[in-house]
């Protein structure tokens, strides 16, 4: 049973090669989409769009020209955040909205102030939305809900101010105001632009920073059941609340790009191997005909027509295809497997241990499928000729 | 009664150069005769032999099986007419390497699949008594010798009660030993069964012990 070994290596590099292809391939979308809002709602400063003068009716055949354009002065919180926040957590296609209290602040030790960005946080619905908890190196997201001037610190800026958890550290907003804190977690995102400057503390600890009431929200992130709506919809909010909202898709056009050229490649991958794979098929099953020549000549002399012998060559062929198939499936499960156990350590992930491995049905589904059509028509060309073998022939040539 | 009629056969290769095998070839097997074929090798004998097996259906004249016409029939009536009506017996025994002995005797009686698979089993089973190797029904058909395999062979050309078994060189493969007590296996057939054989063959002795030898020469019968 050679021939369906053949079957059984080509669905199993397949099934290898995608499982972990797209183990990876999640794990890099999941380090851009995990953390980021499908859509981001937050006041832009921004000059007004249409000017004064654009709306004065008169003076055709004239060009209106506004010299030095300034922004308009905005305030940063977003207006009636709150009952928004409510709105948006009803409609059926939000998974969840969050409000967020974005502060300027320093980090003070001693005599050194450290820049930095503190967030403020519903830390356990951030959690549950952006798998806050898989870059919480050190703590939980609990213990800053459970304490309510906690901090869960970038790991480069307790590295900087050389803190540890349990450790208070004195934050200043850029008003002055000095409020300390208690290191209850070190927060490490891979990236260590965004782990040198920035904090998780609670909501209310960033208003009183602030000096703000608790309507004060700087943004909203809102987090769909389906990804791909996330630019309409952004679009429909923007006029809707008058905000500036940004979808994650041109939040990372990189990212995208990214992402269908790794997608583009598995594919090309996996059809390459299922082509070799089926190629092979063909191959054995044609050997199995010239060594089968003998029983073909006597089962032909003894009243077996062509299209009986047809049949047990395909029927054959699709046995090969179903038990290669599904030893090929439990091969790459078991690989799969196996890879999945591997240590795989990195700086940049910190809650990853091993390698990633996706265990999609649906490339199982694939393999067994391409498995049954490709052993179907690498056998029939054979069996085609097996059908036409003349017996006499055969039995004369011994 | 005619088993098997052959009237003016004639067959000619195109290649690799134009070459008539057979010119105007005719005679008849009667029901229960014994006939064997001799002649030089090239003369065209085996060339005969597997147009009357009808498995060659590229030749000329008419070609009679329990006195029905069958020249022209589609390759699929002469399948099921060869299952049902002709056993074989070559040189080479051709079993089926992984099958055992009692399945590849039951195969043709399979594929005509009149009886049921008791039926088939118990008739096989008889076959074999008949040949006196029973005791092999159940071993693998690779792993018995080969006189033992030839008297296999036989068996399976006899499951299905065929009209006239057709040999090319049964016994030119076996020892002396072998090839009497397959010639003898033959001529019990012919005279208690009253069936029909057909034997293409080099070896004189055997031919003179048949009823009737058809000598060939150059495509004709010689008489």
């Amino acid at each position: 049973m050679i021939a369906a070994l053949g079957v059984t290596f080509g669905i199993g590099t397949y099934i290898i090669m995608m499982g972990f292809m797209n183990g990876l391939n999640g794990l890099l979308d999941g380090l851009i989409l995990n953390r980021t809002p499908h859509i981001h709602l937050y006041n832009e400063v921004e000059p007004t769009r249409i000017q004064p003068i654009d709306m004065w009716q008169g003076g055709e055949n004239t060009i209106k020209v506004v010299g030095s354009i300034k922004p308009k002065s905005n305030q940063t919180r977003i207006h009636n955040a709150l009952p928004l926040i409510d709105y948006l957590n009803k409609q059926n296609y939000v998974r969840g909205a969050t409000p967020q209290v974005k502060a300027q602040a320093f980090y003070l030790a001693g005599s050194t102030q450290l820049n930095g960005v503190l967030i403020g946080v519903d830390i356990m619905k951030e959690a549950e939305l952006y798998n806050l908890n898989d870059y919480i190196t050190e703590g939980q997201a609990l213990d800053l809900a459970k304490n309510e001037n906690g901090i869960i610190i970038g790991a480069g800026v307790a590295k900087k101010i050389a803190m540890m958890v349990g450790d208070i550290v004195q934050v200043s907003s850029a008003k002055g105001e000095i409020m300390p804190l208690k290191i209850v977690g070190l927060y490490q995102s891979g990236l260590s632009d965004i782990d040198n400057v920035q904090s998780y503390i609670n909501i209310k600890a960033a208003q009183r920073l602030m000096g703000e009431k608790d309507n004060f929200i700087t943004d909203i992130n809102i987090k769909l059941y389906d990804l791909n709506r996330a630019p309409k919809l952004s679009e429909d909010m923007a006029n809707l609340f008058d905000v500036a909202a940004v979808s994650v898709q041109s939040a990372n056009a990189q990212f995208e790009t990214g992402s269908t050229v790794r997608t583009l490649i598995s594919y090309a991958v996996s059809i390459t191997l299922l082509i070799v794979a089926g190629f092979g098929i063909y191959n054995i099953l044609n050997m199995l005909i010239y060594e089968k020549m003998n029983d073909i000549a006597i089962l032909k002399a003894t009243g077996f027509s062509g299209r009986d012998v047809k049949i047990i060559f395909i029927s054959q062929a699709i046995i090969i295809g179903l038990i290669g198939g599904i030893l090929g499936l439990l091969l790459g499960y078991g690989v799969c497997v196996i890879i999945d156990n591997t240590p795989f350590d990195t700086a940049a992930l910190p809650t990853i241990k091993t390698y990633p491995v996706m265990y999609a049905p649906k490339y199982y589904i694939i393999g067994i499928v391409f498995a049954m059509l490709s052993t179907f028509f690498a056998g029939y060309l054979p069996a085609r000729r097996a059908e036409r073998i003349d017996p006499v022939d055969i039995i004369r040539g011994q | 009664m005619k088993i098997l009629e052959a009237v003016n056969i004639s067959k000619s290769f195109k290649k690799p150069v134009e070459f008539q095998a057979l010119k105007d070839v005719s005679f008849s097997i009667d029901k229960g005769e014994f006939v064997s074929i001799m002649g030089k090798s090239g003369c065209g004998k085996s060339t005969l032999l597997y147009i009357l097996s009808t498995m060659d259906t590229d030749y000329e004249g008419k070609l009679f099986l329990d006195e029905q016409l069958i020249t022209g029939q589609t390759s699929n009536q002469l399948a099921r007419l060869r299952n049902e009506k002709i056993g074989f017996v070559f040189q080479f025994h051709y079993l089926l390497a992984e099958f055992t002995v009692l399945e590849n005797v039951m195969l043709p009686a399979k594929k005509l699949g009149i009886k049921s698979l008791e039926e088939i089993e118990a008739d096989a089973m008889h076959k074999l008594t008949l040949l006196g190797i029973q005791d092999q029904a159940l071993k693998i058909s690779s792993r018995i010798s080969g006189g033992q395999k030839q008297r296999v062979a036989i068996a399976r050309a006899l499951i299905n009660n065929p009209s006239i078994i057709m040999g090319d060189e049964p016994t030119g493969n076996l020892d002396s030993k072998n090839a009497d007590t397959v010639f003898g296996i033959f001529k019990e057939l012919s005279k208690e069964n009253h069936l029909s054989l057909l034997v293409v063959t080099h070896d004189q002795d055997f031919a003179n012990r048949t009823d009737r030898i058809i000598h060939m020469e150059d495509g004709h019968i010689k008489f």
